[in-house]
């Protein structure tokens, strides 16, 4: 954290709370299970996605990948591609259009720019990460672009590249921070405190690599309108920075460019940054002079798009006789490239969980020429309650005491370290709710068995911070009755408008089929990302400050004529109901309609800016979870099957059941494949992925998904917009320690090592 | 992919004659194997000829073997009632091959045709005898969980994936091949090859030769199942799987027929085991000895060690499973 973030923390705590947001409470429709709003179009394939863009005259784009790590190329040979059929040019960096610096993704969620890394897109022969594109080509059809791409030859001088990194760990290095806060974090002596503690646990635990498999692969179409007017439609999680990123990139006016994503298929941070693919299709088309679609093959995506850092965590906890931490100590290394630094803040759970007399936490990070690391659902918290809460359950293990009993016996009363209140926390009532529905009862580590089947149980904390970001909404009222509102916000399958539409017509005290949502182009007020599970919040404060500067436009516009009921009414005087606008005493005032009528206008419009989010200085704001589970594992063949599932989150109010409940089982499932089979092979000889296809990088299947049975305590966080916390993230937090410590219950042998595939278990 | 011509054979001659007179040539079936294959540029026909349309009888023969054509799908062999009832371990293994769509289009012939697996093979910026013959195996310094514990050289480690082959292995299969210069018949056990110093070559079929179908009959009699274990509950290949059919009569082993997938370049028949064993007490104790015995020539690479002690232990499971039918018969 900065000086001037702490600071300000410490100044925010004396300042009076504001309001809470009335819409907090369960509305006419926040609250409901309602249908999704696109879900017509999406069963019935009207959903357009990006790649399903026509343009006339389109042509299509493929890419040749390096097949070495690091060094030049010396020979690039295109003349067959170039004679083959249908092939309209070929771009190498010997004849690509310039394109400028990359403009670099900021974590801090700003727009400025989008790149994951600081690499030079196609301006010269180097050679950073093995997948590195180092040609496009440009056919009349894929299939023709396809087979050119494969009639390129080339040549390499190799120089020694470090891929590995197990073998690079003994030189890891303390970043300059992780995510903007401090890399470091030591309350009193803690390595002292550990060893005089009456029990103790010391371990490591380790994560591998993981890609990014969205069902939709990443896709750009590019159309060049004229030499400065640039039209794009990109798979985007952050549609703003993405404009900026071409603008910049391409020495063109940010006005002068369009970028469209109305529908995403799935993105989960790795359509967060701009990877090189989107600036590639944008020089194709001005190269070709014609709208140019490039769609990457499942293989272009783990080629260069990246994944999720391996790390190697190690984690001692030491506690007194009553099972109160003495010590709790997190340490560890994950991997990022000198050309996006990016630290993955696995340390974060460490710091908000528990309390401890002493703390030691602190990360590390190597640097390799391999294709940079980023975002990937939860980072950081995925793989850092795996070791937090592996660690918390072989201490209760130690301590011989219920592992939910020992995690309540150290719940913290305010936030541990920064020693502000927590907005609301009521985990130990998850617990409470999750272990009575689950049927929580742990027998005697491998004495539970069903034939040959080995039976357990286990269960860990589900974690992830609150975020919001400050955004732009425009609302429109119109004569015959309806609303909308905009935002260029992004809809990934996570039900943004339909829940956002929820919210807008219990604002608008609408009915809500006369209200309706527009998003995902550029041509929207700004929104942040959707990322860190912000968009919730953030389009939910966004859209708050619409409305309400809507109803000053409104009381404005009536007040011209004579027989307005606002007359000597300001907005604060005044409040939505009944489809209108009416005095907060008086109940004097009129529909939406007739406010047009009076204004002599047939619609109104106002744009409203969020604030910063000082909510998340003033308190630490986090959404927690509890995750229960029941595996099988073959005594004979170390199979492993997760039998029951079932998860209870303390998450603010929940908007929508049935799109929550949606969100919270996909994280869920995201965190039995990470746990259980999900592993980027990666060949350290060469420093490329072996496995990049759905057939060797094994994701779950039905079969391997029981039932996941969702309960929530729908408790709303009087400091969050609508009292929501984000819920995308935290359903795959705690997951895999939960499956961890099932199979020790079941088999009475701990695996720290992901995935749990069934050699470590034989 | 490189681009081609498609035609459809009509009948079995004008493949054939496809096959003899058009240079680069391969016929395609379901094309489950060969389209992936191309996708990834490691087949590159100038032409594919569709045999999909061709007879997909099954039918049993006066000596009581059931006759499979060769374009007959993978699902529908899984089905047959015939084989349902007589050969239960045969449907048992398809059904756990690939996913439901996969062996909606797959055909026999097409499943027996399939290439082995090994992410190097498909990879085409690294070193594979398979591939380009003498260019080395990345495999065998590599990531070579999936690979093979039997029967590997020093130019190959690639595992043959299907599932159905190996319920086929210890089936009385034969194979009917015909070509331009006339037909032949080869036993299954003889069609695979091991990979030697020509991982290249798979199978025994000649140039211009097409599988026109299949005679199964029984080599032994008794309970049967299929196991595969595999790093995920569906669509995954296996890490080891064990096809087994076991009589025991009077607490001796009167017959047994057991073969192994996911541990060679081709279906393991575990011959050393089923000597052991046959006319000899079926106790668990000599279940252990026979695998032991049968385990001797594998070796584990880097990655796959654990495939030893996974197959021996699997084997045991399906022995201890199949000797409890048998004996409550």
């Amino acid at each position: 954290m900065t000086l001037l973030k702490k600071v300000m923390e410490r100044v925010l705590q004396f300042t009076p709370e504001k309001e809470p947001d009335p819409l907090i409470g369960e509305g006419k429709y926040i609250g409901k299970a309602m249908k999704r709003v696109d879900g017509v179009l999406k069963v019935t394939g009207q959903a357009q996605f990006t790649a399903e863009y026509k343009f006339d005259n389109i042509a299509y784009a493929a890419l040749a990948y390096s097949t070495i790590a690091k060094g030049k190329i010396t020979t690039l040979d295109t003349a067959d591609a170039e004679s083959s059929g249908g092939v309209i040019t070929v771009i190498t960096y010997k004849n690509a259009p310039k394109i400028g610096k990359p403009a670099l993704m900021d974590p801090s969620g700003g727009s400025s720019g989008a790149m994951a890394a600081d690499i030079p897109v196609l301006q010269d022969e180097r050679i950073y990460w093995n997948g590195q594109p180092i040609a496009v080509v440009v056919a009349e059809t894929q299939d023709q672009a396809d087979e050119a791409v494969s009639l390129i030859k080339v040549e390499y001088e190799e120089e020694k590249a470090v891929v590995s990194f197990e073998s690079e760990l003994p030189n890891a290095k303390t970043p300059k921070d992780v995510l903007g806060e401090d890399p470091e974090v030591k309350v009193g002596n803690a390595e002292e405190a550990y060893e005089k503690s009456a029990h103790k646990v010391d371990h490591v635990y380790r994560t591998p690599r993981y890609n990014h498999n969205a069902i939709e692969p990443h896709a750009t179409i590019a159309h060049w309108e004229s030499d400065e007017k640039l039209v794009v439609f990109d798979a985007s999680q952050m549609l703003y920075a993405f404009k900026n990123t071409f603008a910049k990139m391409f020495l063109i006016k940010p006005e002068n460019v369009e970028v469209l994503s109305p529908f995403v298929g799935g993105g989960f941070g790795g359509k967060g940054s701009m990877w090189q693919h989107s600036i590639l299709c944008v020089a194709a088309a001005r190269a070709a002079k014609r709208p140019v679609k490039l769609n990457l093959s499942r293989e272009g995506v783990y080629r260069i798009v990246g994944g999720r850092t391996p790390s190697v965590q190690h984690v001692a906890l030491g506690a007194n006789q009553d099972g109160q931490l003495e010590a709790l100590i997190h340490h560890g290394t994950t991997q990022t490239t000198e050309y996006n630094n990016f630290a993955e803040q696995f340390s974060f759970p460490a710091r908000y969980l528990y309390n401890s007399k002493t703390f030691d936490i602190g990360q590390k990070v190597v640097h390799t020429d391999t294709l940079a690391n980023t975002f990937m659902r939860a980072p950081g918290e995925s793989i850092g309650t795996f070791a937090l809460e592996s660690a918390m359950d072989e201490l209760a293990h130690e301590m011989n005491i219920d592992p939910i009993k020992l995690r309540e016996i150290n719940e913290p009363k305010s936030d541990p370290l920064r020693h502000i209140p927590f907005s609301c926390r009521n985990i130990v009532q998850a617990y409470k709710v999750g272990a009575e529905s689950f049927g929580w009862d742990p027998k005697k580590p491998g004495s539970q068995s069903d034939g040959k089947w080995r039976v357990g149980q286990g269960v860990a904390t589900a974690y992830y911070p609150y975020y919001r970001f400050p955004g732009k909404a425009k609302a429109k009222i119109f004569s015959n009755g309806t609303a909308s509102i905009q935002a260029a916000a992004h809809e990934m399958g996570m039900g943004t408008a339909t829940v956002q539409l929820q919210h807008f017509a219990d604002r608008m005290t609408l009915p809500i089929e006369q209200v309706s949502m527009q998003y995902g182009n550029t041509s929207l007020p700004e929104s942040p990302m959707a990322g860190g599970s912000n968009q919730t919040a953030s389009l939910g404060a966004s859209i708050e400050a619409a409305v309400t500067a809507l109803v000053e436009v409104c009381i404005k516009a009536a007040n011209k004529s004579a027989s307005s009921p606002f007359k000597g009414l300001h907005a604060k005087d005044v409040d939505i109901k009944s489809g209108g606008i009416y005095g907060k005493e008086t109940d004097v005032g009129c529909s939406f309609v007739e406010i047009l009528k009076l204004a002599g206008v047939d619609e109104l419009e106002a744009e409203g800016a969020s604030g910063q989010p000082f909510e998340m200085l003033k308190h630490s704001m986090h959404s927690y979870g509890a995750q229960f589970c029941e595996v099988r594992v073959h005594s004979e063949t170390g199979e492993l099957r997760i039998a029951r599932w079932l998860a209870c989150f303390d998450a603010g109010r929940i908007i929508n059941p049935k799109t929550a409940e949606s969100q919270f089982r996909g994280g869920i499932i995201m965190g039995i494949g990470m746990a259980l089979m999900e592993e980027t092979i990666y060949d350290d000889r060469y420093g490329r992925v072996a496995n990049p296809s759905l057939a060797e990088y094994h994701m779950p299947v039905h079969l391997d998904i029981p039932h996941i049975e969702i309960k929530y305590l729908n408790i709303p966080d009087e400091h969050a917009p609508l009292g929501a916390r984000g819920i995308g993230e935290i359903g795959i937090t705690g997951a895999a320690a939960a499956i961890a410590n099932a199979v020790f219950n079941a088999t009475g042998r701990r695996i720290r090592e992901l995935p749990i595939t069934l050699d470590k278990l034989l | 992919m490189k681009n081609f011509k498609y035609s459809v054979a009509d009948s079995l001659d004008s493949a054939k004659t496809a096959l003899m007179e058009r240079s680069n040539c391969r016929i395609i079936g379901g094309g489950t194997n060969l389209i992936d294959l191309m996708r990834e540029n490691i087949e590159q026909p100038d032409e594919i000829v569709d045999v999909s349309r061709l007879s997909k009888q099954i039918q049993q023969l006066d000596d009581g073997a059931l006759r499979i054509d060769a374009a007959v799908k993978n699902t529908e062999l899984a089905n047959h009632p015939k084989v349902r009832e007589n050969f239960p371990v045969l449907s048992h293994a398809i059904v756990y091959g690939a996913s439901g769509q996969i062996r909606n289009v797959a055909t026999v012939a097409g499943n027996i045709m399939q290439r082995t697996r090994c992410m190097y093979f498909y990879d085409d910026a690294a070193a594979c005898n398979k591939r380009v013959p003498g260019s080395g195996c990345d495999a065998i310094n590599g990531i070579n969980r999936g690979h093979a514990i039997f029967g590997t050289s020093t130019s190959c480690i690639a595992t043959h994936p299907s599932d159905m082959c190996i319920a086929l292995r210890i089936l009385d299969t034969k194979i009917n091949l015909e070509s331009s210069k006339g037909k032949r018949t080869v036993d299954f056990a003889d069609f695979h090859r091991l990979p030697g110093d020509t991982p290249h070559l798979e199978t025994d079929l000649m140039p211009g030769e097409i599988i026109t179908s299949i005679d199964i009959a029984h080599s032994a009699r008794g309970s049967s199942t299929y196991r595969k274990i595999r790093d995920r509950s569906s669509y995954a290949f296996a890490l080891v799987s064990v096809a087994c059919i076991l009589s025991i009569k009077d607490e001796i082993v009167e017959d047994i027929a057991i073969a192994l997938g996911g541990v060679a370049h081709k279906p393991w028949r575990a011959d050393i085991l089923e000597s052991y064993l046959r006319g000899t007490p079926a106790t668990e104790g000599r279940f252990k000895e026979a695998i032991d015995r049968e385990m001797e020539a594998a070796v584990g690479f880097k990655h796959n060690e654990f495939k030893i002690e996974l197959t021996k232990r699997t084997i045991f499971s399906v022995l201890s499973e199949l000797k409890t039918e048998e004996n409550s018969k």
